[in-house]
């Protein structure tokens, strides 16, 4: 078989007779394991429905409270870095790895920025004592607290899949045999695992900046 | 063995292949400590769960030991409140996450699933490995736990009890329910990559055993359903540790919240026990009945079915929470709608059987015990299901007895009837077929005499989690301990004359059942690649009777 020798290709496991069919397990594996974050995330816009349905005006108010600015560049960072990995899937397919090496690299840096962004955000809200972190916080309402501690978590928990997806991108990048692989597998599975942390901020932005608008 | 009797070379050469055979199984291939902790053979991995459950078992069964000594007597004299509270919680924690969710997918499925599609491995073996692991560091927490005092909480966690009032240590066993959880995430992704990418050629969708249909259903949960529980116990951790509460009511919030989130995992999580259980049986009977099995797609759908309506019905076990009354219908008529495809299921085994010619091995009575239970643990359902009669008994011994007979009635006994089926495969050796039916009726007497009286006492009124009593419930209280005893005796067994097979018990030959499905094509114990040569598909999965020289005589 040749397709169990050439060296640039990812090499074929155990229970597989065929690459093709192994590729098609390692997608399929990805796929699964990002339907289940995707439920994961789901119980915490289910508990954001709640608090936004239990009083309207007053998560909207809550929502004011955050920097729509930070959110909305931090959306533009996360958008931009995930195209750039789309970048880096079509270009390891083409053979070109060294393009594909750069466009993870700037996969990385838009994702390295994000979380500094996010950092600096947190920060500042820790200093206005909208977070129960470092110091004591002052809310001016109840249920402004309850929101915070929902837009704590849901960032909190978003940040970590962030930080777990620069892990897999920088996996993709330094092995060698990963980005000369004209199939993309690896490489493609980072990809996506991104693309779902970024489809996450997507619906995260509007649950907890873009409420405000609706007051 | 009979063979051994006859005189000649006939004799001798059965005994040298058996030896061939044994030499060549996954079972020999590597005796250290390493060639077992270090494997990525499913069937080696699947021994690993089977052992780290069945001592789970143990101690899940002590917790119910206590808890059955002490209500003898309706006065508090065998644990104080707090100790009965602790008891009933670990009971419940460990019989759930570390026995019943991974007991036959854990060990049968993963032992099996390959062998049943014709494949070498599961998709992804080291994941596989893995996820032992993890079971196993989450294990590891839940027994510090135990060691450490326990929880009082029950096993479900409420807020703002467990947040706020609890005592205990609620974090850590949160912690470890929370770890589990990714084991049983891996383990449901590998079968399905696994369903989806190694069937043998000819092994179509149509062509897949039945039990093969049921994990693929519950891997479904397994993915969709446990993400949700981890982040309801990441919400429950945040609040408790560092006081960051969504559920707070002390800030506005919701507790009920929590109750919704919960059981959106913890209502599937029932399908994830009985699926699995359900499977088993599709071939139990089959292979008793030697029949095709009637319906092969009404059994295969009703699994996918009850995968998904089980999704929709968490809402009934907050029938009394106060949440909005049309809600409650919809659950309750969504909740009655998942027994048709049960019934579906009992109907189909039951047309089966009919007209069969039956062989009354251990295995079958153990399905039949199954089917006898499962029906009375769903009509049972079926009343809690109705708002009316929910209200009723709602936290009463009434619902403790419905869930034990589908919980220990149904996927326990499938448990032990799967072990025995496939103890020839897994071993390559037989246990005494006897003393398993007799195990199999022993089982089927404890646990009726067990729960049963749970119903009346509920029916009655008797509130589930309170060691005192009135005194005219004691009776019916001596005769559930006493049944706890028996039922206790039965479980006993098997682990007896198991464990004695292994040393002395005849060779089982590949096929001692005369069963169809591709496990029972290769030896008994199978070859680490599980089969010689590629098996290739040509008929489908119950094609009785067999023409096949490892077909029984009698057949």
């Amino acid at each position: 078989m040749p397709d169990a020798t050439s060296p640039e290709l990812s090499p074929l496991h155990e229970p597989f007779h065929t690459r093709a069919r192994q590729r098609e397990a390692d997608r399929l594996g990805m796929l699964v394991f990002l339907a289940s974050e995707a439920m994961l995330f789901g119980g915490l816009f289910a508990a954001a429905l709640m608090l936004r349905l239990l009083d309207p005006a007053a998560y909207a108010a809550a929502s004011g409270r955050l920097s729509l600015w930070l959110g909305t560049l931090n959306t533009a960072v996360l958008l931009t870095s995930s195209a750039l990995a789309a970048l880096a899937v079509t270009a390891a397919r083409h053979g070109r790895p060294r393009a594909a090496v750069a466009m993870l690299a700037g996969t990385m840096a838009l994702g390295a920025l994000f979380l500094a962004i996010k950092g600096y955000e947190w920060s500042s809200e820790a200093r206005e004592g909208l977070l129960p972190v470092l110091a004591p916080a002052h809310f001016t309402s109840r249920f402004e607290q309850l929101f915070m501690n929902l837009y704590l978590l849901a960032t909190g928990l978003h940040a970590l899949h962030v930080t777990g997806g620069l892990v897999l991108l920088a996996t993709a990048a330094f092995k060698r045999r990963t980005h000369e692989d004209t199939e993309a597998v690896l490489i493609g599975n980072a990809a996506l695992y991104w693309h779902l942390v970024d489809v996450i901020w997507i619906f995260l932005y509007p649950t907890l900046y873009l409420a405000r608008v609706n007051a | 063995m009979t063979v051994r009797t006859q005189a000649g070379s006939q004799a001798a050469d059965t005994e040298q292949a058996d030896e061939v055979i044994e030499a060549r199984s996954y079972l020999r291939d590597g005796h250290s400590l390493r060639s077992w902790l270090l494997t990525t053979d499913h069937k080696r991995i699947a021994l690993l769960y089977l052992i780290a459950i069945t001592g789970f078992f143990v101690v899940g069964a002590i917790a119910a030991a206590l808890i059955r000594l002490d209500l003898l007597t309706p006065a508090p004299d065998l644990l104080s409140n707090e100790g009965y509270n602790r008891a009933f919680s670990i009971h419940g924690i460990v019989m759930v996450w570390f026995f019943l969710i991974p007991s036959i997918p854990s060990t049968l499925g993963n032992f099996l699933i390959p062998l049943m599609i014709g494949a070498r491995d599961l998709a992804f073996p080291r994941l596989n490995l893995l996820s032992w692991y993890i079971y196993i560091v989450s294990g590891v927490i839940v027994l510090f736990v135990v060691i450490g005092g326990g929880v009082d909480t029950g096993w479900t966690f409420y807020t703002p009890l467990s947040s706020m009032y609890a005592n205990g240590m609620v974090v850590a066993t949160v912690a470890a329910v929370f770890v589990s959880g990714f084991s049983t995430i891996l383990t449901g992704l590998n079968f399905i990559v696994t369903i989806h990418t190694l069937r043998a050629p000819g092994m179509t969708w149509g062509r897949l055993p039945l039990f093969v249909w049921s994990h693929y259903a519950v891997s479904i949960i397994f993915v969709l359903a446990t993400p949700v529980l981890a982040l309801t116990l990441i919400l429950l951790a945040a609040e408790r540790l560092f006081g960051i509460g969504v559920f707070d009511p002390a800030l506005g919030g919701d507790p009920l919240l929590f109750q919704h989130l919960f059981w959106f995992y913890s209502h599937p999580a029932v399908y994830i026990m009985v699926l699995p259980a359900m499977g088993v049986i599709s071939e139990l009977v089959t292979a008793a009945a030697r029949k095709r099995i009637f319906g092969y797609w009404f059994v295969a759908l009703a699994s996918l079915a009850i995968a998904v309506i089980g999704f929709m019905v968490w809402g009934h076990h907050m029938f009394v929470s106060g949440q909005s009354i049309y809600a409650s219908a919809v659950f309750s008529f969504l909740s009655i709608a998942v027994a048709v495809p049960s019934a579906i299921k009992v109907y189909n085994w039951t047309a089966t059987l009919y007209k069969a010619d039956i062989s009354i091995d251990a295995p079958l009575l153990f399905a039949m015990d199954f089917i006898g239970l499962f029906v009375a643990g769903g009509l049972t359902g079926l009343m809690l299901a109705m708002l009316a009669i929910d209200v009723h008994v709602h936290d009463t011994y009434f619902v403790v007895a419905h869930f034990h007979y589908i919980m220990v009635g149904g996927t326990v006994t499938a448990f032990f009837g799967a072990l025995h089926f496939w103890w020839p495969k897994i071993t390559g050796r037989m246990y005494n077929e006897t003393l398993g039916r007799i195990a199999a009726v022993v089982i089927l007497v404890g646990f009726n005499l067990t729960f049963f009286p749970q119903f009346l006492l509920g029916y009655e009124g008797m509130p589930r989690r309170y060691h005192v009593y009135p005194p005219e419930f004691q009776a019916l209280n001596v005769i559930s301990s006493t049944g706890a005893a028996l039922l206790a005796v039965g479980y006993l067994m098997p682990a007896v004359y198991l464990l004695w097979s292994l040393r002395r018990g005849p060779r089982a030959g590949p096929n001692p059942w005369g069963a169809t499905g591709l496990e029972w094509t290769t030896s008994s114990p199978p070859p680490t690649h599980n089969f010689t040569e590629q098996p290739v598909v040509e008929h489908g999965p119950y094609e009785y009777p067999l023409a096949h020289p490892a077909s029984r005589g009698d057949a």
